[in-house]
């Protein structure tokens, strides 16, 4: 017998990237299934393609260009782009535009940087973003829910965060009438991109990562509480803006706090940080919400934050052992 | 309940041998002692080849303040004084005594009575540190800090309280937890020694609550001891740690260092070190034997042994069932800061508190994955560090950087690298960075 | 739109005008003066920043010899890489003479390869030797020889270093090795020895490290040095061989290079690099193959 030797610890808590990356994918089925229940066949197009693209874009460049040995697919993190950036996306998008996104996401967002664990910025956003910027007709003409069977030929309307946007530039609130009801926001019974739609869902499956803990509370909660403070005043101050369980519940607000901004790599590493991080992200959102030329701010506040994450690592350092009471002491 | 305030993670327990009672574990053919039983400097041979020694008869002098002697725990004849591979992993200098028979000293009192503090009302503090220093008593949790040296605060520091680390927070262990249902009244005096020795009227018991009869125990019999609280803590890792117990225990933090736990006026001496205080100062025995668990899901019978000193590991395996076919590791301590050893021809020496086969599956690390920035090990450190940071810069050798983010304070616990997701090898880096930033700030300050 | 133009080009005109003024201020008030010898010299270093000079980087030591310089002499400061031609451009800027040694290279001393050296354990952990050396003995049973993880080819600036997969050591290429130096401050064993390369390259070389008892380094590794000092009685003569801590050592400026203490070596730890192959048979074919080897090595 050779006995293997190496330093401490000789256990493991047997946590991996894969249980992680896998554990949000399971916190997306809900959702995921609403989607297909709203959106029918077009939802499962998108979706499927989107998911087959990325890993196919990952796989094909970790061998012909990183020529890396090791299998990174099977770590589910090209999964989770894939899912991510086809919630990201309307039902309704040609197949050759989403897998143009799935290579900006993969190819541009991810490898280019070394590939896991080395991108700072979330790729599903940066994916979803490139779209939205050279695309912006496709990418914003959100199919109307309960089509089953249709998926380009869909018809389209008017989405809350399109309606709310109208409400600021005519300057009359009453155009907020038209919003959908909030049951009807809540289970996701209105327009808008896949993983838009049912606030319910995301919010269990946000549930379900919290108890498996594989995400902490600071990020969703400070985002969500930012948005509903900051939107209630401005509500307040002027009723031509939304009222704040309408703004928390319209657009990709809650998939973007409980799933995009929440990823590892690109947020920061302390809580005191993510809290920072959390708060930024609900404040620019609601300002490019409210005056900026997009009707939805949180892809671009993601983004921004992410590129934030660096800084915040450096100057957010957490408690040390002992500090506070050195302090005091200093103090003294 | 109480518990420590930043981080820490819970591994399973897996204390299989918490219901066998303590066995004595038998004599060995030949005992090796290891001039290398303590931090500090190595103890000075004071016999040679040929030399007859009794159980308790001095082998080797303190090689210095921060040292401590080492007694024979068998009697017979010295065969030679010649390196050999201890539990460190290095060959280094030792004492080999050939056993023939089992004779003792005259002036160890054998008996199992019990002595307390008030037969004995002429000791005192300086009596007490000095029997403890000739007894070559050191931290028996495994730190093997000479135990006379944290008896004697520096000038300007002034103990207040002293805390019994009998937390036991490392999975499979379970000498002290067996200690404490089996001795609970010598290690209450053994308490009441070193509050005499370092002259406070306070003194506390930190016990998890995963050991629930050993506490019920301690509480009854601590009834007749003026002075002595049984502190119940929440069950997490590493609050056996020196500075994460008397947060838990008193809630004050120790600063980072150079302040050591006297700067907040705490003593902490393990459960297992009690024991051995009042062995040496009631009983006039040094320490030659301790209580060693032999665990492993594979090993037959897990078992606390009280074993001599010097007994080689092949021996304390073969009384709890032969060595395991599957064996991969063999672990001198716990499983979150044992000692992988070489082989099992290795001596026990006072800082065995376990000896841990592990199988050829469960010791092998998961191959590493990228750093996913997770940030589970900043939430999971107990100092309040960034361990994928400091890993990252030792590895870039940014030893500047490293310690300015407070490397120094890292206990290697390895919270950082149980918690991993991608199986990092986190603590390896931050210990080779560890030492070589202590080097630098030692090579400073000679300057 | 006559206006716009004429106010966007006054405004632009105007910002670079105010720019410009300030860098021109700045760059003068807080002007750091250098001495511009240490630039001159700087050009003439490779520029690798190996740090084999002792210095942190090429400018380090551009800087040290020019203060050397203004006290009068160069002596000491030598850059490992670019050797004797580049220490005489250096002096010649700045205005001195540089006398130098004979040219070193990396020496790895040990021979403890899979073959000879069995493995007794398995080491689990970051591919460091360092961290491999906090274990203690390592993987095998010598507690000096070389841990395997190549610590030294990562420290190797110009790709002289290789780890043979066979035997499980670095080789040094000596074409290539600069002698800087790093490989040797990079080993936590300390087995890498920047030793004079010799007359044609020809050096002999005890090829261990093991300062453990005879009996301890002979079971640990076939080819280990157990300090039985039958070297240092053939060396009698040149007195080149020196037994310390039951290692023997060769100085190599003392080393006639007679090959006898290779012979006498009853473990085949002495080895003679880069000598022509011997014409007479020698006794046993135990001697021949670690020669073989290590001519081969060499040759490489």
């Amino acid at each position: 017998m050779k006995p293997i030797i190496s330093l401490s610890p000789h256990v493991h808590g047997g946590d991996s990237v894969q249980k992680n990356m896998y554990g949000v994918c399971i916190a997306l089925v809900p959702a995921l299934l609403a989607s297909l229940w709203f959106f029918g066949l077009g939802a499962a197009i998108v979706l499927a393609t989107s998911v087959v693209s990325c890993v196919l874009f990952e796989w094909a460049i970790t061998k012909f260009l990183l020529k890396h040995p090791a299998c990174t697919i099977c770590d589910g993190s090209a999964i989770l782009t894939g899912l991510l950036l086809g919630f990201n996306l309307p039902s309704n998008l040609p197949l050759w535009l989403i897998v143009v996104g799935a290579l900006v996401a993969i190819g541009v967002g991810k490898m280019t940087f070394g590939g896991l664990g080395q991108n700072p910025f979330n790729p599903a956003l940066v994916g979803r973003v490139f779209l939205l910027i050279s695309f912006p007709v496709q990418m914003t003409s959100w199919p109307v829910a309960g089509q089953f069977t249709a998926y380009t030929d869909a018809k389209t309307a008017a989405t809350p965060l399109f309606i709310m946007q109208n409400a600021i530039s005519s300057g009359d609130p009453r155009v907020l009438e038209q919003l959908p009801d909030a049951t009807d926001m809540l289970i996701g019974q209105t327009g808008g991109s896949l993983g838009e739609v049912s606030a319910l869902l995301l919010l269990l499956g946000c549930a379900f990562m919290l108890w498996r803990k594989i995400i902490t509370w600071h990020i969703p909660v400070s985002i969500l509480g930012t948005v509903a403070i900051f939107s209630g005043i401005m509500h307040t101050v002027n009723p031509i803006y939304a009222m704040p369980h309408v703004v928390l519940m319209s657009g990709g607000l809650i998939l973007g706090a409980c799933f995009m901004a929440t990823d590892y790599v690109t947020s920061p590493m302390t809580a005191k940080g993510q809290l920072i991080y959390g708060v930024c992200i609900g404040l620019l959102t609601v300002i490019i919400r409210n005056w900026g030329a997009y009707p939805e701010g949180m892809s671009f506040a993601i983004l921004i934050m992410n590129a934030f994450t660096p800084l915040i690592n450096t100057y957010c350092k957490p408690k040390r052992f002992g500090e506070v009471i050195a302090r005091k002491e200093d103090k003294k | 309940m109480k518990t420590f305030k930043i981080g820490g993670v819970h591994p399973v327990e897996n204390k299989l041998s918490a219901s066998s009672p303590i066995r004595e574990a038998a004599l060995p053919k030949q005992a090796v002692f290891s001039m290398f039983q303590h931090i500090g400097a190595p103890a000075k041979p004071v016999v040679k080849k040929g030399d007859e020694v009794k159980v308790g008869t001095l082998l080797a002098e303190a090689g210095g303040f921060v040292s401590a002697p080492i007694h024979s725990s068998v009697s017979g004849k010295v065969s030679k004084v010649d390196v050999c591979l201890d539990a460190s992993g290095t060959r280094r200098m030792a004492v080999y005594v050939d056993v023939e028979g089992d004779e003792w000293e005259e002036s160890i009192d054998r008996s199992s009575a019990l002595v307390r503090l008030s037969d004995r009302p002429e000791l005192d503090g300086k009596t007490i540190i000095e029997k403890v220093k000739n007894a070559g008593i050191v931290g028996m949790g495994g730190a093997t800090f000479p135990c006379h040296v944290k008896l004697s605060p520096p000038p300007g520091c002034k103990a207040e309280c002293v805390i019994i680390n009998a937390v036991e927070c490392e999975p499979y262990l379970t000498a002290d937890h067996r200690l404490m249902l089996e001795h609970p009244e010598e290690i209450l005096v053994g308490l009441q020694l070193i509050m005499k020795a370092v002259d406070v009227k306070k003194g506390y018991i930190g016990i998890e609550n995963n050991k629930s009869d050993a506490i019920a125990l301690m509480k009854e019999k601590a009834k007749g001891y003026e002075g002595i609280g049984i502190v119940p803590l929440k069950v997490k890792y590493p609050q056996g740690g020196e500075k994460q117990l008397i947060d838990a225990v008193i809630g004050r933090q120790v600063p980072a260092p150079p302040a050591i736990p006297i700067s907040v006026g705490a003593v902490v001496q393990n459960v297992g070190t009690a024991f051995a205080i009042y062995q040496a100062v009631m009983k006039n025995k040094p320490l030659i034997d301790r209580i060693i668990t032999v665990t492993g899901k594979s090993v037959k019978q897990p078992s606390n042994l009280l074993a001599r000193l010097g007994t080689p590991f092949q021996q304390l395996i073969d009384e709890c069932g032969s060595l395991p076919e599957d064996t991969g590791k063999i672990i001198g301590g716990g499983p979150m800061m044992g000692k992988a050893l070489l082989s099992l021809d290795v001596p026990m020496t006072k800082g065995s508190s376990g000896l841990l086969i592990m199988n050829d599956k469960e010791a092998r690390r998961s191959e590493a994955q990228p750093c996913i920035r997770c940030a589970k090990c900043v939430s999971a450190c107990p100092m309040g560090l960034e361990p994928y940071l400091l890993s990252k810069q030792s590895k870039q050798e940014d030893w500047e950087g490293a310690e300015k983010n407070d490397i120094v304070s890292c206990i290697e616990c390895g919270s950082c690298q149980f918690t991993c997701p991608s199986n990092r090898p986190l603590l390896d880096m931050i210990r080779l960075g560890k030492s070589t930033v202590m080097g630098i700030i030692k090579s400073r300050a000679a300057k | 739109m006559v206006n716009v133009i004429l106010i966007a080009v006054l405004v632009l005109g105007l910002i670079g005008l105010a720019s410009a003024v300030i860098l021109f201020v700045v760059s003068h008030k807080f002007a750091v003066h250098e001495d511009p010898r240490i630039a001159q010299v700087g050009a003439v270093l490779p520029q690798a920043n190996c740090g084999g000079c002792g210095y942190p980087g090429c400018s380090g030591f551009a800087a040290a010899c020019v203060k050397a310089a203004n006290e009068g002499s160069l002596e000491g400061k030598l850059c490992p890489v670019g050797g004797q031609p580049v220490m005489e451009q250096v002096a010649n800027i700045l205005g001195l003479t540089v006398e130098l040694g004979a040219p070193k290279v990396a020496v790895v001393r040990c021979n403890g390869t899979c073959e000879n050296r069995p493995r007794q354990a398995q080491f689990d952990g970051a591919k460091s030797c360092r961290v491999q050396q906090m274990t203690g003995m390592g993987e095998t049973g010598c507690g000096y020889g070389c841990l395997g993880c190549g610590d030294c080819v990562a420290k190797c600036q110009f790709d002289a270093l290789r780890m043979n997969p066979e035997t499980g050591l670095p080789e040094v290429d000596e074409e290539k090795c600069t002698a800087c130096g790093a490989c040797a401050k990079a080993c936590p064993r300390g087995i890498i020895e920047i030793r004079l390369k010799g007359p044609k390259g020809r050096r002999v070389v005890v090829l261990c490290n093991n300062k453990d008892k005879g009996a301890i380094a002979n079971k640990a590794c076939k080819a280990s040095c157990i300090g039985c000092g039958k070297c240092v009685k053939t060396c009698e003569k040149f007195e080149a061989i020196t037994l310390e801590n039951n290692l023997a050592y060769i100085d190599a400026e003392k080393c006639k290079m007679c090959r006898k203490c290779e012979e006498a070596c009853p473990k085949g730890a002495i080895h003679g690099f880069n000598f022509p192959p011997k014409k007479e048979k020698p006794a046993t074919a135990e001697q021949i193959t670690p020669n073989d080897q290590t001519t081969k090595q060499s040759n490489d």
